[in-house]
């Protein structure tokens, strides 16, 4: 088991950062690519899906591509850190992506430029079997296999559900392998398509109209000569996954629903035995909000806010008494507010340590992530 | 005074509530259904993503297809494309061979997967078939995320662009008449004080109407943090925290952490502050008057069922600006 969350990634080739919306996945994904190149030598490649545009900033890297930009080394000294290694980023664009695949599968010129300009193809690259999905997996894979890298973390697409990338490839080969693709495809390949033997495509038919349905099946015609290039990918990608040498971080903050979501991803992936490497809680309150002695004074403070300390106070500052008063009274009572709140979050930061080998807390930051120095200082926690 | 939310929102007959993951839509879809029903309106709130996230809000079992009532006047259902599907074939198509066509969940997954806007327009056509056969006054849409909403709420459209002939095109003429008009169709936007759902927000303002034609027609600005001190006061506690060893001295060494979480606190609220503000700079600029409403974060013990009913107070009382 790793000692820190630094020393996961040393010790792995592959992180994928999951996670539910808005608890900083992307920032968190981004830190750690910062973390690694700092306490590591080798090339760091983070690739992100959709990172603020201050996030591609933060980085010094404008405006982030399907292809992989360098973060100058003055970027790391101007934010204080030295690196010992090179940190990329790159992002997903899954038109660029798919546009790629399709000219890398098609056994032809002719063929290519038929999907390509299919009408259809857009709307249906954009939609299918989770396509945002499949690109992040296999653009994992053709990354790794490149031989580039000796660390790739990969901030994985937000959806519905936050470990339906992890299907993909499955559905994929499912996809090529099911009958509905032979059903749509063969009666308008064979031209003895009689719609009255399949009910099917009797309602969908009338339902759908039969232009649309040809527009969709010409194009499946035109995929399925892919269905060998795609197929043999999704087993290697699927591979991938479950290698020794790749890990899993869940991101959470403490809030109810995010924990929530982590423990069941933590779960998700326990079940399809795939390695959890640890879990980050991120925007995290201090710990002392908790102590007993911190409630013991707030309390204290209210009362003696009507009392000699309000004058002795002001006194000292030399300032109106009555101010000082109310300042300790909302103090105290104000206080109790972020108390609770920091207690809910130890019980879940509890809950959470159960289900990983580490859990790794970020403390809450008085600013937002503008700079490569705010990464460097989130990636503190890491060590 | 009647309130606002319940004039601009509730009064109409489908209310999408959208916004960025995590930003507590769920929430604030069930404080509007809770409101609703408050009011006498008989409501049907709806979850579109089937997580169960809007049935532990309302503290309700599962949720279903079938619209279940699930406290006087609220009912709740989830959206599932195949019963849809299945709802649309017997009540239009009028299939007599459903049986018949095998695996459905199966075979609609496939081509709904393949044809653009199919399990969009299977979804939105169910929520326009109920406001159209005035089963609800108002039908709350729990809908997908701010990602998904403009494909599913731009469905009919896209369709009557695909779809040359057919039954479907046909259908999304009265389901175009619904989504387009303003007096029925409300799109709310749940953002919090945070930097990406505000970009998500005004990303999705800019999008939504030149793309489905339908306008928002409020942003609600949930967990927004109130000021603990003014100016001035926060300049006092500086100043304690400089004394702090004279506060120590009488309330004891937790002195220290007190002053220290007003300074969270104050630099927490100071950056979402900064957030809303480029919020309301970028509606004006985006569409001119969106109103935006506020609803606080709550320091509460209560969870489940409480909250929702806290949330729908700080609704109904809530001022638009």
């Amino acid at each position: 088991m790793a000692a820190s969350l630094v020393s996961l990634l040393a010790a792995k080739e592959m992180v994928l950062v999951c996670g539910s919306g808005g608890v900083g996945k992307t920032t968190t994904a981004a830190a750690m690519g910062v973390a690694a190149a700092t306490h590591t030598r080798g090339r760091v490649l983070v690739m992100t899906v959709d990172p603020a545009r201050r996030l591609a900033d933060a980085l010094g890297v404008g405006a982030l591509g399907n292809d992989a930009t360098r973060v100058p080394d003055d970027a790391f000294v101007d934010a204080g850190v030295e690196p010992h290694g090179e940190l990329w980023a790159a992002m997903l664009d899954t038109k660029a992506g798919w546009d790629e695949l399709i000219r890398r599968h098609a056994p032809d010129a002719q063929l290519r430029d038929s999907v390509l300009a299919n009408p259809l193809y857009q709307n249906i690259t954009s939609r299918f079997v989770h396509s945002h999905d499949y690109l992040a997996m296999e653009r994992l894979h053709e990354l790794h296999t490149s031989g580039e890298w000796d660390l790739i973390i990969v901030d994985t697409p937000p959806s519905r559900n936050a470990i339906s990338f992890l299907d993909a490839p499955g559905r994929m080969k499912e996809f090529f392998g099911s009958r509905l693709l032979k059903w749509l495809t063969v009666p308008y390949r064979s031209r003895l398509f009689t719609m009255a033997s399949k009910p099917f495509y009797q309602v969908a038919d009338r339902v759908l109209g039969s232009r649309f349905l040809q527009d969709i099946a010409e194009f499946f015609i035109l995929f399925q000569t892919m269905e060998q290039g795609f197929v043999r990918h999704a087993r290697q990608v699927e591979r991938l996954l479950s290698d020794p040498r790749t890990t899993f971080v869940v991101v959470s903050t403490l809030e109810a629903a995010p924990t929530h979501e982590a423990s069941y991803l933590a779960r998700a992936l326990a079940r399809r035995e795939l390695p959890l490497g640890a879990i980050v809680a991120n925007r995290v309150l201090p710990r002392a909000f908790t102590a007993k002695a911190a409630g013991t004074s707030a309390r204290k403070l209210g009362k003696a806010a009507g009392g000699e300390l309000a004058p002795r106070l002001a006194g000292e500052l030399g300032t109106d008494a009555d101010a000082v008063e109310h300042v300790l009274g909302e103090l105290s009572e104000r206080f109790a507010d972020v108390a609770i709140v920091a207690t809910r979050e130890a019980e879940r930061q509890a809950e959470l340590s159960e289900l990983a080998p580490m859990l790794v807390t970020i403390p809450v930051l008085d600013r937002d992530v503008n700079e490569l120095s705010d990464l460097a200082e989130l990636a503190r926690s890491f060590t | 005074m009647t309130s606002q939310v319940e004039d601009l929102l509730l009064d109409r007959r489908l209310v999408f509530v959208t916004g960025k993951g995590g930003v507590g839509k769920t929430s604030i879809a069930a404080a509007l259904a809770e409101l609703a029903a408050r009011s006498g309106r008989r409501t049907l709130v709806c979850e579109m993503d089937a997580k169960g996230a809007l049935a532990d809000a309302l503290g309700a079992d599962a949720l279903e297809f079938e619209p279940r009532e699930i406290e006087p006047n609220l009912f709740g259902m989830a959206m599932n494309t195949e019963d849809s599907l299945r709802e649309y074939l017997r009540l239009f198509v009028k299939v007599p061979f459903l049986g018949k066509i095998g695996p459905l969940a199966r075979t609609f997954d496939f081509v709904a997967d393949a044809a653009p806007g199919v399990k969009e327009i299977l979804a939105v056509g169910k929520l326009c078939h109920e406001v159209r056969e005035r089963n609800y006054d108002v039908v709350i849409v729990d809908a997908e995320a701010s990602g998904h909403i403009v494909a599913q709420i731009g469905a009919p459209h896209v369709i009557r662009n695909l779809v040359q002939v057919g039954m479907v095109r046909d259908q999304t003429d009265w389901m175009l008449d619904i989504l387009h008009d303003p007096a029925t169709t409300a799109v709310a936007i749940v953002t919090t004080p945070e930097e990406m759902p505000v970009n998500e927000t005004l990303d999705l303002v800019d999008r939504l109407e030149d793309e489905t034609g339908v306008a928002p027609t409020a942003v609600v600005a949930n967990r927004v943090l109130s000021s603990w001190f003014d100016d001035d006061e926060m300049q006092l506690v500086s100043a304690l925290g400089d004394h702090v060893d004279l506060l120590v001295e009488a309330v004891g060494k937790g002195a220290a952490t007190v002053v220290a979480a007003a300074h969270i606190a104050e630099a927490r609220r100071a950056i979402g502050a900064g957030h809303l503000e480029r919020l309301r700079t970028g509606l004006r600029d985006a569409v001119g008057d969106v109103p935006m409403f506020e609803v606080p974060e709550l320091f509460t013990r209560a969870t489940g069922r409480r909250v929702v009913t806290l949330v729908a107070d700080a609704l109904e009382s809530a001022e638009a600006t």
